[in-house]
């Protein structure tokens, strides 16, 4: 009988298995982290001194297909799960590559994007809007760009035959993290987007 | 039934090292934590002595007045994230899996992880000052003074990188412990069986977990500017530097407790053993700690009373300040009503806690002075605020830090530390410490700034701090005196066995220095001192968390009986060089980032990502550490 395989089964005092745990602590922790960015977006808000201001620039039609597709990669993220949950590995690996395929979309979306804004003049030096809007939607990138490796090394694992049931956990944690990610760029979609143009010239100032 | 034999070989001194720089052991990490931090701990008590001797008679000229700014401004620093937090993190890392009955923290290699994060950020500080000098703009690094404009060298860039590298080791432990204390404890310990420093443990975690979050954003805003033009603190394009004050002091303030909240813990622990009484109001001090870190995120701006936030702010934060000394002064009640009556037994630790509390009540009442508005606009920026900060963290947190190291050095090395130098070096220190910061509440009062490299003579100022500076060398001769102890008694000293103190918690039921696994059986624990009813199962006093059994009852029923299942197979995690390499990817990024050297940046991510993938594959435990 393998050691190894036995290690991690000590029952925990919440039932709650450790590296879930400590999923959660983290992403409990990463919400002060966007907390502080938005926060620092907000304070900000009406306060650049030259423009290109929100509403100049921010083009929500665009925006609203490329969150469409980060929410549909949560739900294609659901059925990835499900499938590994019930021992079939091949969808998994079809839904799960899905998604990796979505948020890798969502990505591009933003590289057209900050690289559509550069090109209309708003850079992170230009004002406080650039300063504020690059590093808070930045940040999210990168935690998206995370994300995708993660879903990949999954996807990877899996074809090598080394995501078994026993490590339907691994599955899930990655779920809860990019579940977490979506939820993130709702509130900053709302917050930048959906706010800054609604509330339109003269307030984005 | 268990059957522990680790195979010993002869060791070469290579293999030493190999054996403490792959450890995943927490023992041996929390030594490698309480020894760094130590030293880092002297590295600031340096800053501080060259200080004390530029000051102590006016118009001297040994430092100039940049040196002085940066002296003041590392030992800031240093002392709260390199040497306070760190020895705090060492205490948590040696007992917390002891005072719960674990056999090592939920993640061991993370655990290391944390470690060697700590000790690149700590390196990465202190190497700027031979790589052009360090911060010089105060530990708190107000803007518009770290801007490029004001501070074009890179000791801003050193300062702001390594809080961002000790940030994340800081969150990985936290991460670590909340989780150990939540999901780990033995059978039977319920949350309200749990020891007070195990309490006070996850509370400062929970608080680390939510307050570095904000500094790490105030500290990539600012770096940032610096490194690529951001204008967050840029004036001109209608950047606020008020906001770089309340990012900080929103986490600065739960900081105060980071510091503090752990010497409580230590102190809870101590005071009840020596006088062999349980914790008095054991609840009221949980919920005491718990109302502290709840309500330490609602009274940052009382750094700011000065900065013109105006009359209503100013009230409202000084209503919150004067509230948050109610949580405080309860706990101050019991520990005095815990010895009141007790069989006190005057040992180190317990004079060292006993010193704490006094010193800490008059940290707390000078604290109160300005937490109201109108009086902090006097005190604000004088050696009053300096004295204030030195008798919470010194009196404070360092007595407490002093004391858990009398306390636990038993347990930790199996030898106990020489009483006779111990009462010697808490005198010097008693003596030293109100020598050197006392004077600082009159030279205070009477308008003598904080910050300044020198001052004029007859200002009035003379007289107390040749005081002060006299008194320091009295805090370095107990210094010295106690690290001649620690190491003598490291050899030398008086075997402990297991419980030399007759204590109360679960460490002290097992053997000095613990076993690799700790526990060879988890225990099961019906009672909040587990171990004290074990021994004496006719209560002395009233049984802390008491059970309804009957006294007959409980002879026959030890209050730490062994889980039923006998594990026949002890797991020990395996060693790793991971955590080491991925925390290295870490020091390679922080210095590219201060030298804003981009292909560097990508160098130390990806040896971070390499480091973390392999770690990922590694299995925790080998098939070599199997055990019959
Ligand atoms: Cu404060």
């Amino acid at each position: 009988m393998s050691q190894v395989a036995h290690a991690p089964e000590h029952p925990t005092v919440t039932g709650i298995d450790n590296r879930k745990l400590l999923m959660w602590v983290f992403l409990a922790s990463d919400c002060l982290f966007f907390g502080s960015l938005i926060a620092t977006y907000l304070i900000y808000f009406g306060r650049s001194v030259v423009g290109p201001y929100p509403h100049d620039i921010l083009d929500i039609p665009v925006t609203s297909v490329s969150t469409f597709v980060l929410l549909l990669s949560s739900f294609m993220f659901v059925l990835s799960l499900a499938a590994h949950t019930r021992g079939d590995y091949k969808a998994f690996r079809v839904w799960v590559f899905c998604t990796a395929v979505l948020g890798s979309t969502f990505l591009g979306f933003q590289v057209f994007e900050f690289q559509h804004f550069v090109h209309e003049g708003l850079t992170p030096r230009t004002n406080l809007f650039g300063t504020t809007f690059f590093t808070l939607t930045g940040f999210h990138g990168a935690h998206v760009t995370i994300g995708v490796v993660w879903l990949l090394t999954l996807f990877f694992l899996s074809l090598r035959g080394k995501l078994g049931a026993d490590k339907n956990l691994a599955v899930d944690l990655a779920g809860l993290y990019w579940h977490f990610v979506d939820i993130v760029w709702i509130v900053i979609f709302t917050v930048i987007y959906l706010t800054g143009v609604a509330l339109g010239p003269g307030v984005g100032k | 039934m268990a059957s522990i034999a680790v195979a010993r070989r002869e060791s070469t001194f290579w293999d030493t090292v190999w054996g403490w720089v792959t450890t995943v052991d927490h023992k041996r990490i929390g030594a490698l934590y309480g020894i760094t931090a130590f030293i880092f701990f002297m590295i600031g008590g340096v800053e501080a002595t060259l200080m004390r001797m530029q000051l102590a008679r006016p118009e001297q000229t040994l430092v100039s007045p940049d040196v002085f700014n940066q002296l003041f401004s590392m030992h800031g620093t240093t002392m709260i994230f390199l040497a306070i937090m760190p020895l705090g993190a060492a205490f948590f890392n040696i007992i917390i899996p002891l005072q719960v009955g674990a056999r090592d923290v939920a993640f061991p290699r993370l655990n290391a992880f944390s470690y060697w994060t700590f000790l690149a950020g700590g390196l990465l500080l202190n190497s700027s000052w031979f790589l052009g000098g360090g911060l010089n703009a105060g530990w708190f690094a107000y803007s518009p003074l770290t801007g490029l404009t004001y501070n074009p060298g890179h000791g801003v860039d050193f300062w702001a990188v390594s809080l961002l590298v000790l940030g994340t080791a800081s969150m990985a432990a936290a991460f670590n412990f909340i989780v150990t204390i939540v999901n780990m404890r033995a059978p039977g310990m319920s949350l309200t069986r749990m020891p007070v420093f195990t309490w006070m443990t996850l509370i400062v975690s929970i608080l680390i977990v939510t307050a570095f979050p904000v500094i790490t954003v105030a500290l990539i805003e600012l770096v940032f500017d610096r490194a690529f033009g951001f204008n967050f603190f840029n004036v001109f394009a209608g950047g606020d530097p008020l906001l770089w004050q309340h990012l900080f002091w929103v986490f600065g303030h739960p900081e105060v407790y980071i510091l503090i909240l752990p010497a409580m813990g230590i102190v809870s622990e101590v005071l009840p053993v020596f006088s062999r009484k349980p914790l008095f109001g054991y609840p009221f001090i949980i919920f005491s700690g718990i109302a502290i870190g709840v309500m330490g995120w609602m009274v940052w701006a009382h750094h700011m009373f000065t900065v013109g936030m105006g009359p209503v702010a100013n009230t409202v934060f000084t209503l919150t300040t004067i509230t948050i000394a109610v949580p405080t002064g309860v706990k101050i009640f019991n520990w005095v009503a815990t010895v009141w009556g007790g069989q006190l037994t005057l040992k180190t630790p317990m004079l060292f806690s006993l010193g704490f509390i006094a010193m800490f009540i008059i940290g707390g009442l000078s604290g109160l002075m300005h937490a109201v508005s109108p009086s902090d606009a006097q005190q604000s920026d004088t050696y009053f605020i300096v004295a204030h900060i030195h008798y919470v963290l010194f009196g404070g947190a360092i007595f407490a830090i002093f004391s858990g190291i009398y306390y636990w050095f038993p347990k930790a090395t199996g030898r106990l530390m020489n009483e006779t130098s111990g009462k010697i070096h808490f005198w010097l220190t008693m003596i030293g410490f109100n020598l050197t910061f006392f004077p600082m509440h009159f030279v205070g009062l009477n308008g003598m700034p904080r910050r300044i490299a020198t001052y004029s003579a007859g200002m009035g100022w003379d007289f107390w701090n040749m005081v002060e500076t006299v008194g320091a060398f009295v805090i370095i001769a107990g210094i010295l005196l106690f690290l001649h102890n620690f190491f003598r008694s490291l050899r030398k000293g008086e075997v402990a066995g297991n419980d030399p103190w007759d204590g109360r918690t679960l460490e002290w039921a097992i053997p000095s220095p613990p076993p690799e696994y700790n526990f060879e059986r988890i225990p099961v624990v019906h009672s909040r001192d587990p171990f004290w009813e074990q021994k004496h199962p006719h209560p002395l006093g009233v049984p802390a968390g008491a059970s309804q059994q009957r006294p007959g009852n409980r002879a026959q029923q030890p209050a730490v009986a062994h889980a039923a299942e006998t594990h026949e197979v002890i797991h020990i995690p395996s060693p790793s060089y991971w955590p080491l390499i991925t925390a290295l990817g870490n020091a390679i990024a922080g210095y590219s980032l201060v030298y804003r050297f981009i292909p560097g940046l990508f160098i130390g991510g990806a040896l971070t990502m390499f480091g973390l993938y392999s770690w990922y594959m590694e299995p925790t435990v080998k098939h070599e550490n199997k055990k019959h």
